[in-house]
């Protein structure tokens, strides 16, 4: 133990320390347990997401990182600060982008985000940075627009820049795509993994599993205040996703089956199989059946459904 | 995975903590926004203000006058000058939370390391900076039509700077706990502008029964007013420094009063 102590410490700052370290975290609000015991570490340079449904406290626990709400109990540190005793730090390390489209009126985009780099100590050295968020969002030509005169996509946009004006190296992402069009989100996760390959932390939430999965190395599923999965992307779709059937039929779905079916319309169904080896039974259920299989695709489950069978089947069950 | 990378200018640790310069950019932002707005934030009082002299010096110069050898127009100048200063110091700070706090955008600023001291200092040299700018915008005007003397020039600045500063914490006060426009509105309303107008802007509180003139020693506004016109014509209805003495110690319980909410996060941080 000895030895690992010194040899971590040898090894350096950026390792030893997580970007994001939060330990047994509650949030209460009245009656209501927002965040019931969290624990959760994030490591720098990661690209993690943060799922689950409406009011499960993604949310919540972002603010407590960002500091706008305060912990009922438990810590919550930002590359090793803490967001509470050591907040100057803590919110020096991170860039939050808010899910609400809020904005201020009296500006226009390039001098909010000077005005925001600012509020984090950064003066004219930064201005080329800013620059660059703005020419890389596709902001350019609204540079000098005021808030109020922005689209929902450009402001949403603005919103983003803001959140990196400072450079910090953790960014929050809440909700980023929300209501956003293709060519916005192309842009957008294009700067954003650019960013991660440069050694940026990225923590995302979002409604979008697809972008969750093509993008995040790691997730964490939230239900109900509580942390219900937490493993690598590729770890969840393999234990716990499965694979998916899909076959057309002339006729109904013999009854047997029927405890499989994810979803079926038009002759169509798709089975969920948590084993390869239920292909086999499948079919010969048909065959019992004397079915015909006019088609029959069988394809890797996706990220939604490790979420539908984690969060989304029984979301009313507290 | 990118660990132990080193992000080109990113922040890195502790290295602008303690750095004023996020308070002054805010400052600069709180300026900037009421400037945009200036027809409405500065041209505005001072009309305002100037027509108010116009109407009660043609009625009153005639039949009234407070002070021996000078003219009710010339009571009534730094009177209306300390009047519109206190409101619109008020109005900077107050107009400025609420609307950011409404519209959501006060996430920006409560994102930022900025600490709750340079929070307090920077909107709070805003409104002080807006309150002086109105206050000296009626003065320049008023001198063209009435001739005002400045026999201590010394207690004009401290009144002006310690009164704007008192109505820019109070508008912070303000401004924190209103959660809607027309909360705001109530407490200007039912505050503020009877505070003002009870306060001796129109008259010397010798002129009012004996009950009133108690009455208007328990407001701050009439020790503000007072010492800010002996400045002027040095002759008052107290004495300057028992109204130094009162506006400092207002000050002081109001400013502590902001900290403390902004400390602990008052219906700023949940």
């Amino acid at each position: 133990m000895g030895f690992r102590f010194y040899n971590t410490k040898l090894v350096g700052h950026a390792v030893t320390i997580p970007a994001i370290h939060i330990e047994q975290v509650h949030k209460r609000f009245g009656s209501l347990e927002a965040l019931n015991g969290i624990n959760l570490t994030i490591n720098q340079g990661e690209f993690f997401g943060l799922l689950g449904p409406n009011g499960a406290g993604k949310s919540t626990l972002i603010n407590i990182m960002a500091g706008l709400l305060k912990p009922t109990q438990g810590k919550v540190s930002v590359m090793g600060h803490d967001v509470v005793h050591d907040y100057q730090a803590a919110r020096l390390n991170l860039g939050v982008v808010p899910q609400e489209l809020v904005f201020d009126p009296f500006f226009n985009v390039r001098e909010m985000l000077r005005f925001q780099a600012g509020y984090f100590g950064r003066g004219k050295e930064n201005d080329a940075w800013v620059d660059e968020v703005i020419e890389s969002l596709g902001l350019t030509d609204k540079a000098h627009t005021n808030m109020r005169k922005l689209s929902g996509g450009m402001k949403r946009r603005a919103l983003i820049a803001q959140a990196l004006a400072h450079k910090p190296p953790v960014i929050v992402l809440d909700e980023p795509t929300a209501g956003v069009d293709v060519e916005l989100r192309q842009i957008m996760w294009g700067f954003i993994k650019k960013l991660n390959a440069e050694g940026h932390t990225i923590i995302l939430t979002t409604h979008y599993l697809e972008e969750a999965e093509t993008l995040c190395e790691r997730v964490a599923m939230m239900k109900q205040g509580e942390i219900v999965a937490l493993d690598t992307t590729a770890n969840l779709l393999n234990k716990l996703a499965g694979k998916n059937l899909r076959l057309k039929l002339n006729a109904a779905l013999p009854t047997s089956l029927l405890p499989l079916l994810k979803n079926g319309e038009n002759g169509i169904y798709t089975l969920a199989l948590s084993e390869l080896n239920q292909v086999e039974f499948v079919m010969s259920e048909l065959r019992k059946a004397k079915l015909n299989v006019e088609d029959m695709q069988l394809f890797e489950a996706d990220l939604e459904d490790v979420f539908m069978s984690l969060v989304g089947g029984n979301m009313d069950s507290k | 995975m990118n660990l132990n990378k080193q992000i080109d200018g990113a922040f890195t640790g502790r290295m602008d903590i303690g750095s004023w310069r996020g308070a002054y950019t805010l400052f600069k932002k709180e300026i900037l926004r009421f400037w945009r707005v200036a027809f409405q934030t500065i041209a505005s009082p001072v009309l305002t203000a100037l027509l108010y002299l116009l109407i009660f010096s043609h009625v009153l110069e005639s039949h009234v006058q407070v002070y021996k050898g000078v003219p009710y127009t010339a009571f009534l100048i730094p009177g209306l000058i300390m009047m519109s200063l206190l409101q619109n110091a008020f109005a900077n700070s107050s107009s400025s939370l609420v609307q950011s706090k409404v519209m959501g955008s006060i996430i920006f600023i409560l994102l930022t390391p900025l600490t709750y001291l340079q929070f307090f200092c920077a909107f709070l040299a805003a409104a002080i900076v807006r309150g002086l700018m109105v206050g000296l915008a009626i003065y320049l005007m008023a001198i063209w039509f009435v001739d005002l003397p400045i026999v201590y020039p010394l207690w004009i600045v401290v009144f002006a700077l310690l009164g704007s500063a008192l109505l820019g914490t109070f508008g912070i006060i303000a401004g924190i706990w209103a959660d809607k426009f027309d909360q705001m509105a109530a407490f200007q309303n039912f505050v503020i502008m009877p505070l003002t107008f009870l306060s001796g802007v129109f008259y010397s509180i010798h002129s009012l029964p004996p009950v009133w003139q108690t009455i208007s020693k328990f407001n701050p506004f009439f020790y503000m007013i007072d010492g800010f016109r002996y400045g002027f014509f040095g002759k008052g209805d107290i004495s300057p420094w028992i109204s130094l003495s009162v506006v400092a110690a207002f000050l002081y319980g109001l400013a502590w009063l902001a900290l403390k909410m902004l400390k602990s996060g008052y219906k700023l941080r949940g």
